[in-house]
């Protein structure tokens, strides 16, 4: 900790500000304390950039063929060289990005907010109601995920908006789960209680006591999740049933690379690290929200 | 706890009827036409609409689907996974040969995972804030976000091309040969240990943190047994449960990354299979694997939890 940190953190400082502020900075302190987690967020906003400016950061256009350039060794024109069909490989890198952005943020909007809403009602009315959610819940849970998603795009073909679909309803039961736990643990606090006590109908409960109360472990899982999402996705274009080519994705540039191991080991390479270094920066970023907004998540998320 | 036990068969029961109603529906309500793929595969000329008829007839695709799915589940509890719409030939033919290398490679990675993330989560909680700890939790963190195809990919590049130790996949038991067996599944292994390695290391190394700072650890020092009494009779005992519910879900990710892996490895299993029957839209191979896996899915975690009532004694559902 530097000198400036502890100069912000000394009690008279802090007795200054308002509460909020002073929550804030405990946040903040905590949050970034790990080295990793910062490193983890600077991985993320890089990302995201290179994947918002993806045209203006990349120096070819990532889907030009250029044969008679292929298969070259990193230069000063192309720096992760080129592929067999001479497509500059870093530009390709690049451009994946925009993928497994849209496709992570995309996927935990969708599940989380689905996922979210069943958890809350299965959570909040009980009977057969919950009995129904959550026995459909472990019917989803009994397939691992990737063969889920697997089995949803045989039936409705492949293609970006068929895997968005097909991966936010393979992650539905981890938000249903979450959210209806947290409801049932919520509904037994002292302040619901008095809500119900002061008169307060169910949907007012439920909206304004119970749903805000439910958010931490809530952004935690959702951050963690995008780092899932991104992996699955990877995966599906690696099995070449996921984005199929020429659109570049990180799973299907390892998949076109690993038939050129020999000669280009670079090709499958790239993207592999450029996806490692992603889904770890946001398990890391969401281990190091967990830590700053509730401690006591620890073990169970 | 027998009424829990039989509570827990029963809603097992409830869930494996969704699965395969769920199941049995997405195969049979949603787009492209089986009987189409099977004409124009096999035999590209024109086709009239009685013949296609007439195929679906021999299918039993045009009975009324509360019929279709009784035949098939009764069917199902006679071992009668349905016949392939490519090949003519029974589902079960192929599975039969694809689920014990997909359970042989399964089995093996997940144990060797779940064994040495054990011991790696131990040495890393008694070792605390050491450097031993600080690299292995690192890795371990490193280890559970690791895109394993990818891995399997750089994996064949350093030890098959680059130092021409080990073939880059294929199968073989190792009744048939036992250097090459070995030697074909190290890599595909190792891949498949990756995760439940990490993962349990991970959750091992908190959960034993968690139990050496109880009081009844602390009586135990004073009594003056050794280090290795402490840690693996008290403490570890201890902590076992919430390893014990992370290992049911990683199983479940074991059989997922299967997928993958044999992909990778080129490894004839339910994996492969699941992968070459979805592109191929052979709809019977597609369900087969699906309830085979979500079956074996759900009998861990039943399992599972009667094992908890066995760890713990002090468990008591109601």
């Amino acid at each position: 900790m530097t000198t400036a940190d502890a100069h912000i953190d000394h009690p008279r400082v802090l007795a200054e500000l308002s509460p909020r502020a002073r929550e804030f900075r405990r946040f903040a302190r905590v949050f970034l304390g790990r080295p990793v987690v910062a490193f983890g967020l600077v991985v993320i906003v890089v990302f995201v950039v290179v994947a918002l400016f993806a045209p203006w950061i990349a120096p070819h256009d990532p889907n030009v063929v250029d044969v008679g350039n292929s298969m070259r060794a990193p230069s000063a024109a192309h720096l992760l060289g080129t592929d067999a069909l001479g497509r500059d490989t870093l530009s390709r890198v690049v451009y994946g990005a925009r993928i497994s952005l849209i496709i992570g943020v995309g996927v935990v909007f969708f599940a989380s907010i689905v996922g979210g809403l069943l958890g809350l009602v299965a959570g909040f009315m009980g009977g057969w109601m919950r009995a129904l959610i959550m026995r459909c819940t472990d019917a989803l849970m009994a397939f691992p995920m990737i063969l889920l998603a697997l089995i949803l795009i045989a039936l409705m073909g492949g293609g970006l908006g068929n895997l968005m679909i097909a991966l936010t309803i393979s992650m539905l039961p981890v938000y249903i789960r979450l959210m209806c736990a947290q409801v049932l643990a919520l509904k037994e606090s002292d302040y619901v209680t008095a809500a119900r006590a002061a008169g307060a109908r169910r949907s007012r409960i439920m909206l304004r006591r119970i749903l805000p109360n439910s958010f931490p472990p809530y952004i935690v899982l959702m951050t963690m999740m995008i780092g899932g999402a991104v992996l699955a996705e990877a995966g599906l274009s690696y099995l070449g049933l996921g984005i199929s080519p020429p659109t570049a994705t990180w799973g299907n540039m390892v998949a076109d690379g690993q038939q050129y191991l020999t000669s280009s080991p670079l090709l499958a390479f790239a993207p592999g690290l450029a996806l490692m270094l992603v889904v770890f920066a946001f398990n890391m970023v969401g281990d190091g929200l967990r830590d700053a907004l509730d401690p006591r998540l620890r073990g169970t998320l | 706890m027998p009424t829990y036990v039989v509570k827990r068969v029963f809603q097992v029961l409830v869930v494996l009827v969704i699965v395969t109603i769920g199941v049995f529906l997405a195969m049979r309500l949603l787009p492209g036409d089986p009987i189409r793929m099977y004409l124009t595969s096999s035999q590209q000329g024109q086709v009239s609409a009685a013949q296609v008829q007439a195929l679906r007839h021999e299918k039993g695709l045009d009975r009324p689907l509360p019929v279709q799915y009784v035949a098939w589940v009764g069917g199902l509890l006679h071992g009668d996974l349905g016949d392939s719409i490519l090949y003519g030939s029974p589902v079960s033919d192929r599975i039969k040969h694809a689920l014990p290398i997909t359970m042989y490679i399964g089995l093996l990675g997940f144990l060797i995972g779940t064994a040495l993330g054990t011991a790696v989560g131990v040495v890393c909680a008694v070792r605390r804030g050491t450097w031993l700890d600080t690299v292995l939790t690192s890795l371990s963190n490193i280890g559970t976000t690791l895109p394993i195809f990818w891995l399997g990919v750089m994996m064949i590049y350093v030890f098959s091309i680059y130092l021409h130790w080990l073939p880059v996949g294929g199968f073989t038991w190792p009744t048939q040969g036992l250097v090459t067996s070995v030697k074909q599944t190290i890599m595909p292994v190792l891949c498949i240990a990756i995760f439940p390695l990490a993962a349990t290391a991970r959750q091992t190394r908190s959960s034993m943190l968690e139990v050496m700072r109880q009081d009844f650890i602390r009586t135990a020092w004073s009594t003056g047994l050794r280090e290795r009494a402490v840690v693996v009779q008290h403490a570890l005992k201890n902590a076992l449960i919430p390893i014990l519910t992370l290992s049911g879900i990683n199983l479940g990710i074991v059989l997922g990354g299967d997928v993958l892996v044999e992909s990778v490895f080129n490894i004839p299993g339910m994996g492969r299979l699941a992968v070459t029957s979805v592109v191929s839209q052979d709809y019977p191979y597609v369900q087969a694997i699906a309830l085979i896996v979500a079956a074996m899915i759900l009998l861990v975690n039943l399992i599972t939890d009667i094992a908890y009532l066995w760890i713990d004694p002090r468990i008591r559902y109601t």
